[in-house]
């Protein structure tokens, strides 16, 4: 596969949300609205970007046996590095995102990428691939985002879009709008998919 | 120690916030093994021993080397003031729910085949569920929500385990039935479950308006 094909298909053919299912729980919580998600995105994006490359620099002198310990250490740091630096520079958006910053680590886009991708590759593919998953990441996240706030609070980036007489359906920010907005986007891709394929 | 203090907690984790309808934590094993009522029992009993133990385990590690006054390292140097380091909270958690998740198996492997047998096959999934995480990290957020006390951290890891069990055969015993639905092709599978989610977790909202202080 050529190196711009290896970046574009985190976007829709393997989209680690809507097609591989995959970073599931920061995509239900993180989406309430679209600066949540593009901070959310652009952190996890961020982090698997880094764990991708330093984990195809070290992937020769990696143990197979305990390879995955050392993938997560990689990756906790990088989590790390981006919690602190979201607390000092963008307080409001790290209070808002909570735990889930934290949490990084355990979202397994990242370690499935490190294992499935970055611990084969070159350390080019491996960039390629974590930045293409990574903006594959943000983009399903902010399409579901864009619904929930735009639907549910009649504004979007936190501009007001409709006028005084839209009554928002508060249901969606609520929890179990996530849900349903998500498995309905899930739905709509299945049968995109199928259609595609006829 | 108040025995009330211990009860909200155990109702707000199980109900009120629920792990998985009102937080989102734990959504990919939920989704995975909630087709089977066994499977999901197990894999419930499973999460409720290691929340428990690990919660037990960072709280100590937390306390005891990173939290700058309470930490060991106060009697190591002359001046009594132990450096900071909180910000090592993530990488350290990680390892030590890792390595308690792998200790955890070989011991029960070893005492008690048949428990092994039971849970097995659940317990390398645990170390990377976010519940186990975020609970670790919630005990000790500076949050006066949470700061929890090493009881109150054990409580809250147990509350979570169950609210999570909960969760769990509650949605199996929806899945099973689904299989029989008649449900339109493209939402079959993991769609449907998300919308089934839900309903659920509209539900669980009811419980919200619950004022336990």
């Amino acid at each position: 596969m050529s190196a711009s094909q290896e970046f574009l298909k985190g976007l829709y053919k393997e989209n680690p949300i809507f097609r591989v299912l995959l970073g599931l729980c920061p995509a239900l919580a993180t989406s309430n609205s679209l600066q949540n998600a593009v901070g959310m995105g652009a952190a996890a994006t961020f982090v698997l970007f880094c764990s991708n490359s330093i984990v195809s620099m070290i992937r020769k002198g990696v143990p197979n046996k305990i390879r995955i310990p050392i993938y997560i250490v990689v990756i906790a740091t990088f989590v790390t590095l981006t919690d602190l630096t979201m607390q000092a520079f963008a307080p409001a958006l790290s209070k808002s995102l909570g735990v889930f910053v934290p949490l990084i680590v355990v979202n397994c886009i990242i370690l499935g990428r490190a294992e499935a991708f970055a611990g084969k590759n070159s350390v080019l593919l491996s960039m390629l691939d974590g930045l293409g998953m990574g903006i594959g990441f943000t983009f399903a996240l902010s399409l579901v985002a864009i619904v929930r706030e735009l639907l549910g609070t009649g504004k979007l980036w936190g501009i007001p879009l409709f006028g005084s007489g839209f009554e928002p359906m508060l249901i969606l920010i609520l929890p179990p709008g996530a849900f349903i907005t998500l498995g309905l986007f899930i739905g709509f891709f299945n049968w995109l998919e199928k259609k595609r394929a006829q | 120690m108040e025995l009330k203090e211990l009860f909200i907690i155990i109702i707000t984790a199980v109900f009120i916030n629920n792990f998985v309808f009102a937080r989102f934590l734990g959504t990919c094993p939920y989704l995975g093994v909630s087709k089977k009522l066994d499977s999901a029992i197990g894999m419930g009993m499973a999460v409720i021993f290691v929340l428990v133990m690990a919660s037990a385990v960072t709280w100590i590690a937390y306390n005891v080397l990173l939290q700058p006054s309470t930490s060991i390292f106060r009697y190591i140097f002359a001046s009594h003031t132990a450096p900071d380091l909180t910000f090592l909270r993530t990488i350290v958690f990680i390892l030590v729910i890792a390595s308690l998740v792998q200790f955890v198996e070989m011991v029960i492997q070893k005492f008690s085949p048949a428990l092994y047998k039971a849970l097995g096959i659940y317990l390398p999934l645990i170390t990377t569920n976010c519940i186990i995480l975020a609970v670790a990290i919630l005990n000790v957020s500076p949050d006066p929500q949470y700061n929890f006390n090493f009881i109150e951290s054990i409580t809250h890891g147990f509350a979570a385990g169950v609210g999570f069990t909960l969760a769990l055969i509650l949605m199996a015993g929806i899945r099973e039935r689904l299989e029989l639905a008649p449900i339109p092709k493209p939402l079959r599978g993991v769609p449907i479950a998300f919308i089934m989610a839900g309903l659920m977790a509209i539900a669980f909202l009811g419980f919200s308006g619950l004022k336990l202080r």
